[in-house]
């Protein structure tokens, strides 16, 4: 029997989400093919976390050090590539996370194993695998098979699959960590806060959302004059921080907040997985957007495929006139 | 400081309707605007930042077909100083870690401090071309990064995480990083900066030149193989309202009242 391997993630003494959800779908390859599904876990006094991921995995392999006490791509690579030599798994699966980002595409040349990336789906074939990833900003599908090889890396969009429940516990088994682990070419240093803003818009119950289609900094007046008339906070994707636009605690997506509101209306916005991540629980969701088939459109309640020049201009006038009428 | 920046042209696609080409395995192109990817801008602009502090060099590359060489003519205008264009019928096919090889192939023998690239391209998202080059050039790397600060023989950085969290990295030169957008302002190119880059060269280098075989590119050399491509499936369907903006308006706050939302 192989192994199908599953790497854990965790930040700070937190075991992160993407971990759950690989394992569930590590649970599902490794039914399919017979195989083990082992949850590998990094770091140091990760006691609680071994025994947090023991009813998830047929066996957890543990490798604790200083030097993994916080993630650092050139100390997981060291460790895991010996690992992997050794136990030949079938499969090692990854987060498409900021972690995995910088770890498992340097790991697959070391290793010589084909890798894709940003997996949304992926299923084991004879000797390969077939993964399906989005591309053009999730406007396309791809189905791709990986090359044959002994051993395949996929790293796994997060909030794709769904957490799996809890089963028979695993066995946790300790691997003395490679005698090469030590301060390498790559430091790491600390973690950096961001600096607290004026406004947390997590905690907002409207929330009116801008993108990349608000075209010019001075259009922002209209989406914060359609804010101030639902008495709601003003959000934005990632292009309008990048840009200096708005600041960086108005940033919804998987690198700035996570918000859940009642109302989320997203003018402008195509609808990146990274910003859906960051909004999609939301109560109530409009999107409005000139193309019909922008990514928004697939996760909104109500859609206006419109200018939203047009559209917001009009909205706010609605919603005033209806204040001013006491209504 | 010497510094390679990588960048690659990618069609606007972020208001465009797509549509699938007759395999199934690639999108039709025609008819797109293409520019300089917009992670790779930002490369760009740090690299330049860099060379005016610290001094050195800038050589922007690329890997692409006829009309690739626009995205070098950019950098050469922004103020890069020399540019490489990787451009041979055989890399057609190429994904991105034979793209990652020809790279390699064709900066290993350069002297260089860093080599900076876009965290992602907008057409794949693979997020992997920048850091495959860290591993083939055996040099340290760090990715998503959104603060650069040198310091002798070792760079600073910050790399984005998850959450608005950052983590503070330290590598020995030389080494690559990839670049996350938002790390600065990325100038515009001026009327002078493309007068002057008309007198700089584009070195044009084929597969022989950089010493590799046709089975280490294209669809030969790549790791993945496209099958097909096709429309996500709609999991939702939202409820599209249609009419005149004032329509629409009224449709809204309809809503709006109905869930107790104004």
């Amino acid at each position: 029997m192989r192994e199908i391997m599953v790497l854990a993630e965790h930040r700070m003494g937190e075991m992160r989400d993407i971990t759950h959800e690989m394992l569930a779908k590590g649970r599902e390859l490794a039914e399919a093919q017979g195989d083990i599904l082992v949850a590998m876990l990094l770091g140091s006094g990760v006691e609680g976390f071994a025994e947090e991921l023991a009813p998830f995995a047929d066996r957890v392999l543990v490798v604790e050090s200083p030097e993994l006490e916080n993630f650092n791509s050139e100390a997981y690579q060291e460790v895991l590539k010996l690992v992997i030599r050794e136990r030949k798994p079938r499969i090692t699966l990854i987060g498409h996370t900021s972690y995995g980002i910088d770890l498992a595409p340097a790991l697959a040349i070391d290793i010589g194993a084909p890798l894709a990336s940003d997996c949304i789906d992926l299923m084991i074939e004879d000797g390969g695998v077939r993964v399906t990833r989005q591309i053009y900003g999730g406007k396309i599908n791809v189905e791709a098979i990986l090359k044959e090889a002994e051993h395949h890396i996929v790293t796994v969009r997060p909030a794709t699959f769904e957490p799996g429940e809890p089963g028979p516990r695993g066995n946790i088994e300790r691997l003395e960590p490679p005698a090469t682990l030590g301060p390498g070419r790559k430091a790491f240093l600390d973690y950096v806060e961001p600096p607290p803003g004026e406004v947390d818009i997590s905690e907002a119950e409207i929330i009116v959302s801008i993108g990349r289609g608000i075209k010019d900094e001075k259009n922002l007046p209209l989406i914060t004059g359609l804010a101030d008339a639902l008495k709601g906070e003003v959000g934005c994707s990632r292009p309008i921080v990048d840009k200096y636009w708005l600041p960086k605690e108005r940033q919804v997506g998987s690198s700035g907040k996570t918000v859940r509101p009642k109302l989320y209306l997203a003018a402008g916005i195509s609808g990146s997985f990274q910003h859906v991540m960051g909004m999609k629980a939301s109560g109530f969701i409009v999107a409005i957007n000139k193309d019909p088939k922008a990514p928004i459109f697939r996760i909104a309640d109500y859609g206006v495929v419109d200018d939203l020049f047009k559209v917001v201009p009009a909205l706010t006038q609605k919603i005033n006139e209806l204040r001013q009428s006491g209504g | 400081m010497d510094i390679i920046v990588c960048v690659k042209q990618t069609p606007d696609t972020s208001e465009a309707d797509l549509a699938i080409d007759k395999t199934g395995r690639n999108i039709k192109t025609a008819g797109l605007v293409l520019e300089i990817n917009e992670w790779d801008e930002y490369a760009v602009e740090e690299a330049l930042l860099l060379r005016e502090r610290l001094g050195g060099s800038v050589t922007a590359v690329t890997m692409g077909p006829e009309g690739a060489d626009a995205v070098l003519r950019r950098c050469l205008a922004k103020g890069a100083d020399m540019a490489i264009w990787l451009k041979d019928e055989a890399f057609e096919g190429s994904d991105a870690h034979a793209i990652a090889r020809i790279l390699h192939a064709a900066i290993k023998d350069q002297p260089f401090d860093l080599v900076m690239v876009g965290t992602q391209a907008s057409d794949l998202g693979e997020s992997v071309v920048g850091v495959y080059l860290a591993g083939l050039l055996g040099v340290p790397h760090a990715s998503m990064v959104k603060a650069v600060d040198v310091m002798d023989e070792k760079v600073r950085v910050n790399r984005e995480l998850e959450g608005g969290l950052e983590e503070s990295v330290e590598l020995l030169m030389p080494a690559v990083l990839t670049v996350q957008t938002g790390i600065n302002e990325p100038r515009y190119v001026s009327i002078m900066g493309i007068r002057k880059a008309r007198r700089k060269e584009v070195k044009v280098l084929g597969l022989e030149d950089i010493g590799l075989t046709p089975q280490d590119v294209g669809e030969e050399g790549s790791w993945m193989r496209v099958e097909r491509m096709y429309r996500p499936p709609v999991e939702k369907e939202p409820e599209i309202l249609s009419g005149s903006p004032d329509e629409v308006a009224s449709k809204l706050v309809e809503a709006f009242r109905a869930r107790g939302l104004i």
